[in-house]
């Protein structure tokens, strides 16, 4: 049964801030996400090497070497509180046990950190969604599902605070729909094949947390969304585009919270605000603090209202001063300590209008990002609880927005955005209401060797 | 009257309808196919590439002259043999062992057959065999490999000991790209070749088939 977020979270645009939300979680070791203040979320990766039994150790040493600096640096720097993210690399997905053993390692470093300096930890494990190694993907059954549900269950036994995944149901289609700029396909990719999958996907996660007392985080529109904005970054397609897809990507994002998600969501999300503001659930983000894994145009304006902060990934090399992962953990706290201080004065919104304005009017996509812009997209969004209706109604509404903004001079744009928006506005406009008639006038469109519809309960 | 002048302006402006009946009336008229194909379609992608490179045009619009390009071969390519339609070089190109990122090599391989390359996209997760087998079967110029992960940037450096192995290393030359890659990764691993995106991509062929 899915719950209903049919208002917002929100009432007073002064309430929507960063370290603080309606629903707050509090881990096993004490930390309350969203609970007043914001919290580092460290994330890292191994350096370039091949990953099989041979090298296993050698993966499992230099965790274990990034586990032991980071902690040892919070601890140092009287962070108070980490939210360790393992975001598996596919091979530690594929091979359960190489995922399961590197997460007890994890763990057992966050235990020692916490009895010998008394440092509050949680950790976050992501695994990949291998589903998309089949091609074209099987997304509901078979190895991949099996494999990588495997790895859900056992770390979740072994006592992950919370697991998450950056699901890619609906990408192949996706992927087309952004090298050609074509907003009905990316509406059809996100509304239609995005949310049937996120509600069948996320039952299951949900099922698997619930069972283990561990907490379904949230999910990540990266391999949409995200790569829209790098594309746009490269000047590969024009950033409204990219700013429109940011926001279309909101109700297939929600759809993990309507079956149970608690957040907070993935870093790598910036739909989070919108959920924060439909949701009331707490949000992890990152910006500035992740151009160690990639640029982006909204580096302050993403912890606005961010309940967790995030650097994305950094590999295990080493830095002038320490290992990339250490560096990254103390520019993390140091963003952290801040804004939490700026909090304990009162000064929160100011903070947060700094973090707003000093992004919102260089960029279209930072501009979506705008709480007020946030909110007033989100209260439309809440008035139905169709989730296809919801995307076609979010591209619309950031459409208009952007017109708007653009016309007023109140953001930046490119001298060819209006006919970008033009045009996303005329297509919008072509799409019917119901999904059923829609999925039989994108059909003609669909390369059906890349995707089975049946997969994504389609016929 | 058409002129191939017109035809280029058409892949220019991404117009499919208007380059079908351009290119026919050429061929009504007796223009050679192969100035058609030349002088007229991919002449006007060579007009597209460099707007794209500074910035002037986007993907999509790339796309859409490409794809107008690709109509007014259509029509063509019929009155031609295999062996005369004009290609700069053949490439194979593939995502390596283990990796499924594909966008940025779909931009490469529309780039370089808009440029007037043959291409043969082996997909992703190629396994080191596979690029092997796909040289002998193809005997292409180039081969191209991607990769988005430090875990799978090391299989661009198998699969090249791989085509050492197997003996075909030397019929041709390997380029690499990819989010990890660096010239430097390209030199250690005895690439002969690395480029930044899809559009250097295209330009480092060009200098390789000179070379």
């Amino acid at each position: 049964m899915s719950i209903k977020f049919d208002k917002l979270a929100y009432s007073n645009l002064n309430d929507f801030v960063y370290g603080s939300s309606p629903k707050p979680i509090t881990t096993k070791s004490g930390m309350v996400i969203g609970g007043g203040q914001i919290y580092p979320e460290i994330n890292f990766t191994l350096p370039g090497m091949d990953v099989n039994d041979t090298t296993i150790k050698k993966a499992t040493t230099i965790y274990s070497n990034i586990i032991d600096g980071v902690l040892k640096r919070a601890s140092e720097l009287y962070a108070p509180g980490v939210l360790v993210e393992f975001e598996t690399l596919p091979d530690f997905t594929e091979h359960p046990k190489y995922g399961i053993e590197v997460n007890r390692i994890l763990l057992n470093a966050m235990k020692e950190a916490s009895e010998k300096h008394g440092l509050k930890t949680a950790i976050r494990t992501t695994p990949n969604d291998l589903r998309e190694f089949s091609r074209p993907p099987i997304m509901r059954s078979g190895k991949y599902w099996d494999t990588m549900l495997e790895l859900f269950t056992q770390v979740a036994k072994d006592g992950s605070d919370f697991i998450s995944i950056e699901s890619t149901g609906g990408k192949e289609v996706h992927d087309d729909a952004l090298v050609k700029a074509d907003i009905r396909k990316a509406i059809f990719a996100l509304g239609v094949l995005g949310c049937n999958d996120m509600e069948f996907l996320w039952k299951h996660l949900i099922d698997i947390a619930d069972a283990n007392n561990c907490f379904g985080a949230g999910d990540s529109a990266c391999g949409f969304a995200n790569t829209a904005m790098v594309l746009a970054e490269k000047g590969f397609i024009p950033h409204v585009f990219a700013a429109v897809i940011r926001v279309t990507a909101v109700p297939r994002a929600l759809v993990a919270f309507e079956q149970g998600a608690v957040g907070p969501s993935k870093d790598c999300a910036y739909e989070g605000p919108y959920i924060k503001a439909m949701t009331g659930c707490p949000i992890g983000m990152e910006g500035k603090s992740a151009a160690g894994a990639h640029l982006s145009p909204i580096g302050n304006i993403a912890a606005a209202v961010a309940d967790t902060w995030s650097n994305e990934s950094i590999q295990q090399v080493k830095l002038l001063s320490e290992m990339a992962p250490v560096v990254a953990m103390e520019q993390l706290i140091y963003d952290c300590r801040l804004m939490n201080a700026a909090t304990d004065k009162g000064q929160q919104i100011l903070f947060r209008d700094l973090l707003v304005d000093s992004d919102a009017a260089l960029d279209v996509q930072a501009y979506v990002l705008r709480p007020d812009v946030v909110m007033r997209i989100s209260a439309e969004l809440v008035k139905t609880q169709d989730n296809f209706l919801r995307t076609k109604m979010a591209a619309k509404l950031t459409v208009q927005e952007l017109k708007k903004a653009i016309n007023e001079g109140k953001v930046k744009s490119d001298r060819r955005d209006m006919k970008w928006l033009d045009k996303m506005d005329k297509a919008i406009d072509t799409i019917p209401d119901d999904p059923n008639e829609f999925y039989e006038q994108m059909k003609s469109e669909l390369d059906m060797e890349k995707f089975i519809p049946s997969e994504y309960g389609l016929k | 009257m058409a002129t191939l002048k017109d035809v280029s302006q058409c892949v220019l402006d991404g117009d499919m309808d208007e380059v079908k009946v351009l290119v026919q009336q050429l061929i009504d008229d007796g223009t050679d196919p192969i100035s058609i194909i030349n002088d007229g379609l991919i002449a006007g992608m060579n007009i597209v590439a460099p707007l794209f490179k500074s910035g002037e045009m986007f993907v999509p619009e790339v796309m859409e002259s490409a794809d107008t390009m690709n109509e007014g071969m259509k029509i063509v390519k019929p009155l031609i043999t295999d062996d005369d339609i004009p290609s700069k070089g053949k490439i194979i190109i593939g995502t390596v062992n283990g990796d499924l990122h594909d966008i940025g090599k779909n931009l490469t391989v529309m780039m370089m057959e808009s440029r007037g390359y043959t291409v043969i996209d082996l997909g992703v997760d190629i396994k080191e065999e596979d690029f092997t087998a796909a040289i002998k079967k193809h005997n292409p110029d180039i081969v191209g490999m991607s990769s988005l992960l430090t875990t799978t940037m090391m299989k661009m450096d198998s699969t090249i000991k791989q085509l050492v192995k197997d003996g075909v290393r030397g019929k041709v030359k390997v380029i690499i790209g990819g989010a990890p890659i660096t010239q430097e990764f390209a030199d250690d691993i005895g690439a002969d070749g690395y480029s930044e995106d899809a559009s250097t991509a295209v330009e480092l062929c060009d200098r390789m088939m000179i070379a």
